[in-house]
């Protein structure tokens, strides 16, 4: 079953346009990764699922990072060399191993490829994943373009082994989603090792821990001599009033913005070739640092003693551009020749088009339905289902990260109940982020006895990173049948007494099921049961219209949140009472339309009828699955 | 327009679920055929759900950034016509805007909460270049299915592009799987191309 739209067969030979993560993904198995996991995450996805497309590799989607990293890190251990991927706040999730999994060490080489969404456009926050290479002190490495994050990972391989230590790749947005031509290679046999019984090495024990803290610091030291004679981190002289130190895409803005100036390249960033760093220093009259977020080598440039004129200059938040680098070190140095003027905001011109969800989306229904129920509070999660924060339901009250939706939840109803306040609260969570990490936040609600309903929005795929399978769709990442979990099953099995399967398209039913849920003293759930729209368990239905002549312009089949209904004219008219109304006539986009019956019952009228028939449907469609 | 020395700088631009980054990925493929390095950065994720989606495609010798800075796009193809507005700014003096004949509302502004531009095409008259407005959507419809709006635009596109006819069509051979789509994305490739040339606005120089 083919489930990931727009993907090609991977080539074999020659120069491809690859994306940053097609190219880890080429890099790992030419290097001979065998082992790989993951959990989706915008802007590393496609790593692993670029993986799963080649020959003779297991790769998997994990419930979480922590897994996906436990997973890959128990392969290296195997002694094969393994790959785990992830977003930015995926390494927070996956932090413990990564903090151990430092002192451990590996067998067969273990990366880890972190992609950083700096500008924010699909996270929740920015967080550099540089800091957690200097936390957990392992090495890390910057590839700057397509070509070199293929070539870094079997680099990152051969260090990991020789050094015995995991390595983490830095990407971000503008690596992963940059395509650039890449020259493929070849796989030679895979290398396995085995496991070797070591307790010393392979079970932390607080005296183990002990002995093996001095030979992380000393490997930083041994690290850090690698890292001024690799070729990865290389001086490329040119005009010496300017030098320019950076890594990862701030080389290329830099190098864009200055294409005269000395550059010092960092591809392995840390731990810091300070040897390098103070030749090229006293090599050029101005230096520069240049850094996407935060001004960790700035910071220890400084420490080093080494005058640095780009201090506090750099922007430290959102992307990089050649032109905000120019405008940063305008002043700084030799004066640039013209100075651009600031960007405009574009995002409000002439409005602003935030991301909505699809038409027909069985998110839908439930907004709808709570977004009237005012009085209650709605702690939120992170998927699709966030934006039921927005217009026109505004039935979101909290999100925070994956999971914290239960925990908020209870916390928020115990805090009422402390005050002696009756609060109704609920938690909505997509299937996804409950398996990932919801399930024991729903635990505490049932073991603390919260008064809290929880709806678990089943939409049978990891709706908001485009549609991936996880352990409750019954299907693996390479595409294999598997066992489906079954919530209601899932939720008794935690303690749950009242639980229900409501279908979200029948409003109707949504509707009866809240109001028992809230009614009942104690947790409860409701499970939706209609899948998003991306996948192919999706069955798209006849679209609907709308006919003018029945249409009254009351505007509540807006309140479904449709993108597909679209207004075609408004007029005011004054009500009785002498107040003014505005009308709005709609129509549907009939290309856009997946007919999903929902706005057809909102509608008082009856204007909305399938496409063609002329009167309205006898009744609304049959439920398909 | 001439690549040359220079890196050419394309911004495609449109919502979620209309084909900008396949577009995207015909101009890539085409500039590589033609011998030329090239990058193209994308947008996926959350903005894919009928939010603003762009695509930089930087065509050149040697290309570095990945973005093009604010100010320096020598064309711009906007998929609707709210976005060409948006997006009119980045274009340099003299540049080229293709615009897609096509008006979609996002919920907010089917809610009332902001107004749509009574007439973008008309307000986009003023600016400084060439101004290329395709009635792509209507054309692919036409064509029998609204997917091939993308196909249309890049079509025309290259009628502005210095990338020849011959590397476009390895593109767009490459780009689909079976020979009907790929077919009918070669006719709405022409379509598109003959269409911006009747209006006489091919390879203009730029200042
Ligand atoms: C720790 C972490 N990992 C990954 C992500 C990226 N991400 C955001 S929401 C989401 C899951 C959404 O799936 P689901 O809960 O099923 O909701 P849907 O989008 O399908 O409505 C993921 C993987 C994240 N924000 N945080
Ligand atoms: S991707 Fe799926 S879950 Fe997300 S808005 Fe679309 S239908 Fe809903
Ligand atoms: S039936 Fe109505 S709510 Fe459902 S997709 Fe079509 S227009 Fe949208």
């Amino acid at each position: 079953m083919t489930r990931h739209h727009g993907m090609t067969a991977p080539a074999t030979t020659g120069r491809v346009l690859m994306s940053g993560n097609e190219a880890v993904a080429r890099g790992a198995w030419e290097a001979g990764v065998t082992v790989a996991s993951s959990y989706p995450g915008t802007p590393a996805t496609e790593i692993l699922e670029a993986f799963a497309r080649y020959p003779d590799v297991y790769a998997e989607w994990a419930p979480n990072e922590k897994v996906a990293f436990e997973v890959a890190m128990g392969a290296s251990l195997a002694g094969t060399r393994s790959l785990v991927s992830m977003k930015h706040v995926g390494l927070n999730v996956a932090a413990d191993p990564l903090m151990t999994g430092s002192y451990i060490g590996v067998r067969g080489g273990f990366l880890i490829a972190v992609s950083d969404d700096v500008g924010m456009g699909s996270s929740q926050n920015a967080q550099d994943t540089r800091y957690f290479a200097r936390f957990a002190k392992v090495p890390l490495f910057e590839p700057s373009d397509s070509q070199e994050a293929k070539a870094f990972v079997g680099e990152a391989l051969r260090l990991s082994e020789e050094m015995d230590t995991p390595v983490i790749m830095r990407l971000t947005t503008r690596i992963s989603h940059v395509k650039g031509l890449v020259a493929l290679g070849e796989r030679p046999a895979p290398p396995f090792l085995g496991f070797s019984k070591d307790p010393a090495k392979y079970v932390i024990l607080p005296a183990h821990a002990r002995k093996k803290h001095p030979k992380v610091l000393q490997r930083m030291t041994d690290l850090a001599q690698m890292a001024n004679a690799s070729p990865l981190n290389a001086i490329e002289w040119g005009d010496r009033e300017i030098g320019i130190i950076a890594s990862g895409p701030a080389y290329v803005y830099a190098r864009e913005a200055f294409p005269d100036a000395s550059f010092l390249k960092l591809g392995f960033s840390f731990p810091l070739a300070g040897g390098l760093i103070r030749e090229f220093a006293s090599g050029v009259k101005c230096l520069y640092i240049v850094e996407e977020l935060e001004g960790l080598v700035e910071a220890d440039v400084l420490a080093m003693g080494i005058p640095v004129h780009s201090v506090g200059r750099l922007p430290r938040t959102g992307e990089l551009t050649p032109q905000r680098v120019r405008a940063a070190l305008d002043g700084a140095g030799p004066p640039i020749a013209e100075t651009p003027p600031p960007p405009p905001d574009l995002d409000m011109l002439p409005f602003p088009r935030p991301p909505t969800l699809c038409a027909g989306c069985p998110h839908m229904g439930v907004f709808y339905t709570l977004g009237k129920m005012k009085d209650l509070i709605i702690a939120g999660d992170i998927g699709c289902y966030t934006l039921g924060v927005g217009s026109p339901w505004n039935a979101t009250h909290t999100c925070v990260c994956m999971g914290a939706s239960l925990g908020n939840a209870l916390g928020m109803e115990k805090a009422y109940r402390m005050a002696s306040k009756e609060q109704k609260v609920v938690a909505l969570i997509g299937d996804s982020t409950f398996l990932h990490s919801g399930m024991t936040g729903l635990l505490d609600i049932v073991y603390n006895g919260g008064n809290v309903t929880v709806f678990i929005l089943d939409n049978r795929a990891v709706g908001m990173t485009g549609g991936q399978d996880h352990p409750g769709t019954g299907v693996t990442l390479q595409e294999e049948k598997s066992k489906a979990v079954d919530f209601v099953a899932l939720c008794k099995a935690l303690g749950v007494e009242h639980v229900q399967l409501v279908d979200p398209y029948r409003l109707p039913d949504v509707y009866k099921a809240v109001k028992e849920a809230l009614a009942h003293r104690g947790p409860s759930v409701i499970v939706t049961n209609r899948p998003c729209v991306l996948i192919e368990e999706f069955h798209r239905t006849q679209p609907y219209e709308v006919l003018d002549a029945l249409c009254n312009g009351c505007g509540a089949c807006l309140k479904t949140g449709c993108p597909a209904i679209q207004v075609i004219r408004r007029e005011v008219v004054r009500l009785p009472n002498g107040r003014d109304k505005e009308l709005s006539y709609v129509t549907i986009d009939p290309t856009g339309c997946n007919g999903c019956d929902l706005c057809v019952q909102t509608c008082g009228p009856k204007a909305i009828v399938p496409v063609g028939a002329s009167a309205p449907p006898p009744g609304s469609v049959e439920p398909q699955n | 327009m001439d690549i040359g020395g220079r890196t050419l700088n394309v911004l495609l631009a449109g919502i979620g679920g209309q084909g900008v980054l396949t577009a995207s990925q015909l101009l890539t493929e085409a500039a590589v055929q033609g011998g030329h390095d090239v990058k193209k950065s994308e947008v996926h994720g959350m903005a894919q759900r009928g939010g603003v989606v762009t695509s930089h495609v930087r065509i050149g010798r040697k290309v570095y950034s990945p973005i093009i800075s604010s100010g320096e796009v020598d064309l711009l193809v906007a998929f609707e016509e709210a976005e060409a507005l948006r997006w009119r700014p980045e274009v340099r003096p003299g540049g080229t805007l293709i615009v897609n004949c096509l008006r979609v509302a996002p919920p907010i502004v089917n809610l009332g909460h902001f107004k749509y531009p009574d007439d973008p095409l008309e307000s986009l008259r003023s600016f400084n270049g060439s101004l290329l407005p395709v009635e792509a959507s209507a054309l692919a419809i036409q064509a029998g299915s609204p997917r091939l709006a993308g196909t249309i635009l890049v079509g025309a596109a290259a009628a502005v592009l210095p990338l020849s006819v011959e590397h476009w069509e390895a593109a767009i051979r490459t780009r689909f799987a079976t020979r009907e789509v790929t077919d009918q994305n070669l006719k709405a490739f022409h379509q598109g191309r003959e269409y911006a040339i009747s209006l006489n606005v091919t390879r203009k120089e730029g200042s």
